[in-house]
């Protein structure tokens, strides 16, 4: 069954950040195409496990900084 | 848009006139006569061999036309693209087992192999709307 992904990220807020970092400035430095950035930071795609790390060394912060899933007690009311 | 996409839409484009053409071409010279009789071996195999040498030539003018696009490919490029690969397999698979058993009935060879020729093309259609959808929204999470 297809679902949507529920990783969120912060990465938008993270680029403005440091220095309003353009998508193509960022994906130049992870390695994927800005196309692809664009997909992860709207939540269309979730990255690999190895995206995910360099994302995330980019903007020197831990993954989690960059990356949430949500947490199953948070979502039942 | 990136590298990969770009292709993507050049051969479903170029599947989908190819098989136009062939199948025009077949129409054409049928005139009232049964399609079984209609001779068909060369037509389906100068637009298969067309088909591939015009994807060829648009892949190539198209990285001459663009000499600054990124030819950057990526996990999600190689994810979509098999993703692509797999839906179209069906139809490659439908084809195989539908000329296996009109063979096995002794059905004309014009069918046989215009079955199998029409399964590709499907199959390569599938492939290339697959991609280039995906492309647009998001990749299915299983």
């Amino acid at each position: 069954m297809v679902k949507p992904t529920r990783v969120t990220n912060s990465i938008r807020a993270l680029r403005f950040a440091s220095g309003e970092m353009t998508q193509a400035d960022l994906a130049d430095r992870v390695g994927v195409t800005r196309q692809t950035l664009i997909a992860i930071e709207q939540g269309r795609y979730s990255p690999s496990l190895e995206t995910a790390f360099r994302i995330a060394r980019v903007f020197g912060v831990p993954l989690d900084d960059v990356f949430q899933y949500p947490d199953p007690a948070e979502e039942k009311p | 848009m990136t590298h990969w996409e770009k292709r993507s839409w050049i051969r479903l484009v170029v599947a989908a006139l190819g098989y136009a053409a062939y199948l025009t071409l077949i129409l054409s010279r049928a005139d009232e006569r049964p399609l079984a009789t209609v001779p068909y071996a060369a037509a389906l195999l100068w637009t298969v061999g067309a088909a591939i040498v015009a994807s060829i030539l648009a892949e190539v003018g198209m990285a001459a036309g663009t000499p600054r696009a990124s030819r950057l490919t990526d996990d999600r490029d190689r994810e979509i693209g098999r993703l692509g690969d797999h839906v179209g397999q069906s139809f490659v698979v439908a084809g195989a087992v539908g000329a296996m058993l009109m063979a096995m009935a002794d059905w004309d060879h014009f069918w046989i192999a215009n079955l199998i020729y029409l399964c590709f093309v499907l199959a390569a259609i599938l492939t290339g709307v697959t991609k280039v959808v995906v492309y647009r929204r998001s990749l299915p999470e299983w």
